[in-house]
């Protein structure tokens, strides 16, 4: 975040990873890394890999070669619980909302953990309350019973009370209300107010370039193309080449 | 097969058919009985490779149709007279098939877990009613009966030797096992395997799923009941104790054993079994199932390849 | 009218309400066994067929604490702890590995357990069945019938037991950690919940209720090494008529199957009053598949 040019590690660095599920290689050498606070979008087609990116790095599958570290250390191998402790907050692209469990209880899967006080698992729910006051009201209702754009708000939520220093924020928008899309977008934007950095993958390429600061594009399992997020228009050629119909 | 190796294989058929018909002949009263009953326990393997190895379907329940087959056979041998070896294998057939069939209906509209669990708890209904209705079934001693003669009607009737019960029981087996791997060939057969393999797309091209289920339920439950009768044949009695889950259990054993879904695995793996038992039971005594469970889970975490014909989908991808 | 009168005394009221009480009482025994068979199901995929083994290990460590120490109490705490140890143990040496394999690999896995546990209880206390004293022998006049509190007392056990259980998932943050693991394993992964001891230390509670039920029950019958069988298997008759993975459900009918054998052994012997349980059993499989009790989705 300083200005002086001094090289500063990564807060999260993929390096060459390749993943397979099961036979099918999906990933073939991916390289991306995310700075402390930086929001950076991952554009691309359906299928060519940006959610098994985001489950690589989140220890969901695990590569069978390539590397993954997290402010300089090493955590390909390390199992997700792990690397939800260190930091990392996963919001899928399903949402995968605890559906049974309350709203309050789907954030205290997130909360209840070593080294918390009450006070400071107080603040957080405020904080995410103060977000999402929609949550607040729904506090005792069981996760499945809320709508789709409110169960985004609680994916994201339960995000946040890991204290994360970054979030991978898989299709937040999808399938929502244009008015539900605009929300999203402005918590993206208070989240990089506050120091959280974002890898987001988005089918909407306006709302990426607008909220990231640095893009890339994926094609077959691969990045194609990396520049800031100001450099590309939509109707760039770019854009048309590996995200057009 | 190609004809390489189908030239193979049946060279391989008849070298092991001539040791095993030749074997009583040079074997001690002990072995001779220990080697007929491995061929016994071999058919039960088998008949339960049709479903787990070839359908996908793990039974627990299938000392159901073993039991009934015994206490058929028992039923034919004490009312008939004079006892009649046929009528002992058909009465034991007819009993293991109504078996099989209540068994086929309930059971086959489960899958995975469920299918295990409904057929052992169906083989503990058929357990708990032959252990109770002591009038009919003996109840917990069982049935005792005399063996009958071996016969050809018309032709010739001698008493039972353990040389000629041998060879018969090698006779029956042998043929079983023919038929099971024509039908396991056969289009029937490959339905099956399809279902093993991928039951919704199976069904998807339009194979009546259920229908093919029942059958190879059926098929497995009559198989399983014939090692039941040659069972009854062998001891001369019925036990409930063979119609409660263990021997379930066991057979489930000799098959992952063996390489599940090769019919051959399972009965040398039942000899390979008893043996073990028999060596066990020399150095633990009645404990022997101690080491042959910590065996047996070894074999499910270390050795997966012999279960579920997993090995075979690796091969084949 | 008369007929009418002849058929009404002609029910056996006395008998009726002495096996209500039977009933309820087999039926909490039943209902702390079955709840953490699916508990473990719905948490992992795994059909426990040591469950029977974990009950009457329990009642074994009630007669041995029992012999040592005097105190039932004791016992009935240090069974469900070792056991619930060893349940653990269990969990990581043999199930561990199988985490992810088809469910079809831990029945075999736990049916090798079961043989290795019942013969190794066989070998170290041989066939003769043991003792467990009742802790108190006082006894209530129902109609004709000496009752004795201790058996009022299991059903109260029973129910306290599962009831701190429920409140332990409901509440608890550990509680939620096995609820939130019981619907999406990868995604409680993700929020940092070790997955893998959550389902260590469900297996444990679950051997641990199961060694209580032993340890409570042990005074009732003997305690021989196949005192586990009859159990797992109505507890799995339970688990599918209530839904698998569904403790409400379980709960619910392993009272209701346990009164309709008490209510059938009136009649029939008890033995044959089993078969009542399997007939529940085919009609659930026949019409509700899911379960009897288990809520739609």
């Amino acid at each position: 975040m300083t200005p002086d040019a001094t090289p500063i590690e990564p807060l999260v660095a993929v390096e060459d990873v390749h993943t397979y599920y099961g036979k099918s290689h999906i990933l073939h050498g991916v390289s991306l890394h995310v700075d402390s606070g930086e929001v950076v979008g991952l554009l691309g087609r359906n299928g060519v890999g940006k959610s098994t990116t985001l489950k690589t790095i989140m220890g969901l599958v695990h590569p069978h070669r390539g590397k993954v570290l997290f402010a300089g250390k090493p955590i390909t191998s390390l199992p997700a619980h792990k690397l939800a402790r260190l930091g990392i907050g996963y919001v899928p692209e399903d949402r995968r909302i605890f559906r049974l469990l309350t709203v309050m209880e789907n954030l205290r899967t997130g909360l209840d953990r070593h080294g918390m006080t009450e006070a400071r698992k107080q603040e957080l729910l405020e904080k995410a309350f103060s977000y999402f006051p929609v949550l607040a009201e729904r506090r005792n209702q069981a996760g499945g019973t809320l709508s789709g754009g409110e169960q985004q708000m609680l994916a994201i939520a339960r995000a946040m009370m890991l204290e994360p220093k970054i979030i991978l924020l898989d299709e937040p928008t999808e399938g929502l209300m244009p008015r539900m899309v605009s929300q999203i977008r402005q918590i993206i934007d208070v989240l990089h107010r506050e120091g959280v950095a974002i890898l987001l993958v988005e089918q909407n390429v306006p709302l990426t370039l607008e909220a990231s600061q640095r893009v890339y594009i994926m094609e077959k399992g691969a990045v194609r193309h990396h520049c800031p997020a100001s450099a590309l228009k939509i109707g760039d050629p770019l854009i048309q080449q590996y995200l057009g119909v | 097969m190609s004809k390489r190796s189908a030239t193979v294989y049946w060279i391989g058929f008849s070298i092991i058919l001539a040791l095993l018909i030749v074997a009583p002949l040079v074997l001690t009263e002990f072995w001779r009985r220990f080697l007929t009953e491995i061929l016994v326990w071999g058919l039960l393997a088998m008949s339960s490779d049709i479903l787990i190895g070839y359908t996908g379907m793990v039974s627990f329940g299938h000392s159901a149709f073993f039991g009934l087959g015994m206490y058929g056979a028992a039923a034919a041998l004490l009312m008939v007279r004079p006892p009649n070896l046929w009528l002992a294998i058909l009465y034991g057939l007819v009993g293991s098939a109504g078996i099989a069939l209540f068994v086929a209906y309930f059971s086959t509209r489960l899958r995975d877990i469920y299918f295990a669990i409904t057929t052992l708890i169906f083989s503990q209904i058929f357990y708990v009613i032959i252990f109770t209705w002591t009038e009919v079934t003996g109840g917990e001693n069982g049935l005792t009966f005399r063996r009958p003669a071996l016969e050809i009607p018309g032709l010739f009737s001698v008493p039972f030797s353990s040389e000629t019960l041998h060879w018969f029981v090698l006779a029956v087996v042998t043929a079983s096992y023919l038929i099971l791997r024509r039908i396991t060939q056969s289009p029937f057969g490959m339905v099956l395997q399809s279902i093993r393999e991928n039951e919704a797309r199976t069904r998807a091209i339009g194979y009546a799923v259920e229908r093919y289920k029942m059958t190879a339920v059926m098929l497995s439950g009559l198989f399983a009941g014939l090692a039941g009768v040659l069972y009854a044949l062998q001891n001369r009695f019925a036990a409930p104790d063979f119609v409660y889950f263990l021997v379930s259990g066991e057979t489930v054993i000799f098959n992952v054993m063996g390489g599940i879904g090769t019919l051959v695995g399972p009965i040398v793996r039942a000899g390979f079994f008893l043996l073990l038992r028999e060596a066990f039971s020399r150095f633990f005594t009645e404990y022997y199932l101690i080491p042959v469970g910590v065996i047996f889970i070894a074999m499910v975490i270390f050795m997966p390849q012999g279960l579920l014909g997993f090995m075979r989908r690796w091969l084949n991808q | 009218m008369s007929t009418m009168l002849g058929l009404l005394q002609a029910i056996p009221y006395e008998a009726l309400l002495i096996q209500t009480l039977n009933g309820i009482v087999t039926g909490m025994i039943l209902a702390l066994i079955a709840s953490g068979l699916t508990l473990i199901f719905g948490i992992m995929d795994v059909v426990n067929f040591a469950h029977g083994e974990l009950f009457m290990f329990g009642a074994y460590m009630g007669v041995v604490v029992i012999s040592a120490t005097g105190s039932f109490w004791l016992a009935l705490v240090l069974a469900t702890l070792i056991v619930a140890l060893i349940g653990a143990a269990l969990q990581i040496t043999t199930l561990r590995p199988l985490l992810g394999r088809d469910p079809l690999t831990t029945i075999l896995a736990t049916f090798g357990i079961s043989l290795v546990m019942q013969n190794y209880a066989l070998w170290q206390f041989g066939p003769v069945a043991r003792k467990i004293p009742e802790p108190f022998s006082g006894q209530f006049t129902l109609f004709y019938l000496e009752y004795p509190w201790y058996r009022v007392l299991i059903a109260v056990l029973s129910a306290a037991i599962i009831g701190g259980f429920y409140l332990f998932l409901k509440y608890g943050t550990y509680g939620i950690w096995i609820r939130a693991t019981t619907q999406d394993r990868v995604m409680a992964e993700a929020m940092g919940i070790p997955v893998s001891w959550v389902h260590t230390a469900v297996f444990g509670i679950g051997a641990g209720m199961a060694a209580a039920s032993g340890v409570l029950f042990g005074p009732l019958v003997g305690v021989n090494h196949a005192m586990g069988l009859d159990w797992v298997l109505k507890a799995f008759i339970v688990v599918v008529v209530g839904g698998m993975g569904n403790l409400g459900g379980s709960i619910v009918a392993s009272i209701f199957i346990s009164l309709l054998e008490a209510y059938a052994s009136i009649w029939v012997s008890p033995a044959q009053a089993v078969i009542v349980s399997f007939v529940v059993l085919i009609l659930t499989l026949l019409f509700r598949p899911t379960g009897l009790f288990a809520t739609p989705k």
